[in-house]
């Protein structure tokens, strides 16, 4: 099922009366998700993200826009009868209810001509309980079972009626890392298996970038960027997105462009072509630094941290505007300890100008 | 954990509250069990130093036999099937009511509430005027009664044959439909505020899940809100009954001390009533064999509830 979002706007009003300020936690969403697609909908906490997915899930309703399922508009029906299947942050399973009981819940509001029978029921949720491996798990209730148990015995509750579009709340969070690891596999798998299109809410973009078919990064509830995971690293529209993604994180500096070259401090790094003079943000992905004897960028080593196939370089610059720079190079190219300072060449496809006020990126020509 | 040497203090310090509860609660229960094995034993009698012999369950067999003790035991068995259901589930309804709405929420809990902190004797007279039949004031010499109680009024109003509820030649039936209104509404604030009380602390999430769930409202509130109810359920229906069990006070509150209409005094006595008016004859032991009697009635019933709620109470 294709999901529409049109202009969607949620304004929350404000508490305090008098102070009268309201806070918009979503403006004009625009976004086609195409059927049977795994998305996740990336950003930092508050910028509006879990508030698109509820105002899909029809829990919250939006203050304008318009919501599509396919060609219907859906903006209007309540949660009951869109169809969907939710995933909640801490899974809300029915603490009363046994795993089975929980799972076939939804099968037992089904009216009309999709009515099932007990046995039917029975069939249908030991069948997703399958697909979610918890089949040996049923009798138990929701507090005699894991994190990870609960999780899945969640999604199962949330698959067993078929629903149209899947959508998961931070569905991760829960979990330690090693769980985390594997059931975003099993999220991804399961996503293959059943073809129902998928959004994921998660503010850690490591999880989102490995799954995800589309990534869509927000911040104060306004979309930033849409494409592919890999789209939307390597060719970052602006710098909160590049800063957002990628671990380590980008290393960012102070620069200038002048006559179609880049200065990083006095320091010319490389040639821009097709960029006018001006004062530029850039920023440099920590794989984008190679060691090189006539390297363009200067930078006094503080730090070398050994990560096993490659190597850590912790440096500074002036014009740096963090702390630190980290860059990762291949461990064969043996730095030496000693070494106090280092001299970098940049890979121009890893480096990204940005304008310096609206942050926006500067669009230059590789070679 | 307290050191053995140190272990005197600790009792020191529990000293008070335990001569207080050894006087005045283990010592009269003691007694009470002494009295009631004891041959129609009194008090005043005793202080005037008669002797009295042990008879074994003599007063309880007396007690059973005794005019009026089947329909005391009756009286009260009646009222607790009558209200303690009623009043958990009209309080059930009244509370997810209450708990749903937004506008005037705080203005209905206080007036919901407001039977629990008056007075149920005073709150009784009140009750029996309104069901009154008061006749002599306003009736010819050849048209005695006339209602003016108003209950009847609104009975008359639609048009209703009034009832003789609680006077002179009132029915049985009639005597107890007032009772079981009037403890039905005294025992809802109480229900209310514990299962609003519980009602608020079920996590929202539970509601919002159900709505993915396409389940309709009434099979969230049997199969969502019911169970995760159920502890407070538990609760004020294992205390509804202990407390309809010694039900008097509301009796007394409509009927007076008579314990029934003017005409049939002691027709709706409980069993509470039946150990006052045994200790009122002085005969203390057919009170404690009463007593006893009631509080095995009440163990056996809380254990009944204790062993259902098992099974149906998920904490």
């Amino acid at each position: 099922m294709k999901i529409v979002l049109k202009d969607l706007t949620k304004i929350f009003p404000s508490r305090n009366k008098k102070a009268g300020e309201e806070v918009v936690a979503v403006s004009n969403f625009n976004i086609t998700i195409p059927d049977g697609k795994l998305i996740g909908l990336l950003g930092p906490s508050g910028c509006g993200k879990s508030t698109t997915l509820y105002m899909i899930s029809g829990l919250q309703k939006p203050t304008s826009g318009r919501i599509f399922f396919g060609e219907n508009d859906v903006t209007e029906l309540s949660t009951e009868k869109r169809g969907i299947g939710l995933v909640f942050q801490n899974y809300a399973l029915y603490p009363h209810m046994t795993v089975k009981q929980n799972i076939m819940f939804p099968l037992d509001n089904l009216t009309g001509k999709d009515k099932m029978t007990k046995i039917q029921k029975l069939k249908r949720a030991y069948e997703t309980a399958k697909l979610v491996q918890i089949e040996d798990l049923m009798d138990r209730k929701p507090s005699e079972l894991s994190g990870g148990q609960q999780q899945r015995v969640a999604i199962a509750r949330a698959l067993v009626k078929m629903p149209r579009v899947l959508l998961l709340d931070e569905p991760l969070s829960n979990l330690d890392a090693r769980l985390r690891l594997q059931t975003r596999e099993e999220i991804r798998r399961i996503q293959k298996a059943t073809g129902i299109t998928t959004l994921f809410v998660t503010h850690d973009q490591d999880e989102a970038m490995s799954i995800s078919d589309m990534i869509v990064v927000m911040k104060q509830g306004v979309v930033q960027q849409v494409g592919k995971p890999q789209d939307v690293y390597d060719n970052p529209a602006n710098l909160f997105v590049a800063k957002f993604l990628g671990i380590p994180p980008i290393n960012v500096f102070e620069g200038e462009v002048r006559g179609e070259k880049l200065y990083i401090g006095n320091d010319c790094v490389m040639d821009v072509k097709g960029v006018s003079d001006c004062a530029v943000t850039v920023g440099i992905r920590p794989e984008g630094f190679i060691p090189s004897e006539n390297g363009g960028l200067a930078c006094n080593i503080s730090n070398i941290e050994v990560m096993g196939r490659d190597v850590s370089i912790v440096s500074t610059h002036a014009a740096s505007l963090n702390p630190v720079i980290r860059s990762i190079v291949n461990s064969d190219l043996n730095i030496s300890e000693e070494k106090t300072s280092i001299r970098y060449q940049l890979k121009p496809n890893k480096v990204f100008l940005f304008d310096k006020a609206i942050q926006e990126r500067i669009p230059f020509e590789v070679k | 954990m307290v050191n053995s040497k140190q272990g005197w203090k600790a009792w020191l310090y529990l000293a008070p509250a335990i001569v207080l509860l050894l006087i005045f609660t283990v010592w009269p229960i003691i007694n009470t069990v002494r009295m009631a094995f004891l041959d129609n034993y009194s008090g005043l009698r005793a202080a005037g130093g008669e002797k009295f012999a042990y008879i074994g369950f003599g007063n309880f067999a007396k007690v059973i036999e005794y005019r009026g003790f089947i329909s005391c035991l009756k009286n009260t068995v009646l009222l607790c099937v009558w209200t303690v259901p009623i009043s958990t589930i009209l309080a059930l309804l009244i509370a997810v009511a209450l708990n749903s709405i937004k506008v005037l929420k705080k203005a209905l809990q206080t007036i919901f509430f407001l039977p629990y902190v008056t007075n149920s004797i005073a709150i009784g007279m009140v009750f029996a005027a309104m069901f009154n039949i008061v006749g002599s004031f306003y009736g010819t010499e050849n048209e005695l009664i006339v209602t003016a109680g108003i209950i009847n009024n609104v009975i008359e109003f639609f048009g209703g044959e009034h009832v003789n509820w609680i006077n002179s030649g009132s029915s049985y039936e009639a005597n107890m439909f007032v009772m079981i209104v009037y403890i039905v509404w005294n025992a809802l604030p109480f229900k209310i505020l514990v299962l609003l009380g519980g009602l608020q602390s079920i996590n929202k999430q539970y509601y919002d899940a159900a709505k993915v769930d396409s389940a309709p409202r009434r099979r969230i509130f049997m199969r969502i809100t019911v169970p995760l109810l159920s502890p407070m359920l538990a609760y004020v229906i294992i205390t509804g009954f202990i407390g309809g069990f010694k039900e008097y006070t509301s009796i007394v509150g409509i009927f007076g001390e008579k314990m029934g209409p003017p005409d049939d005094a002691g027709r709706l006595n409980t069993m509470v009533g039946f150990i006052y008016d045994a200790l009122s004859a002085n005969n203390q032991g057919r009170a404690s064999a009463a007593a006893l009697i009631l509080f095995g009635i009440i163990l056996v019933v809380t254990m009944i509830n204790m062993h259902v709620s098992k099974k149906r109470v998920h904490y």
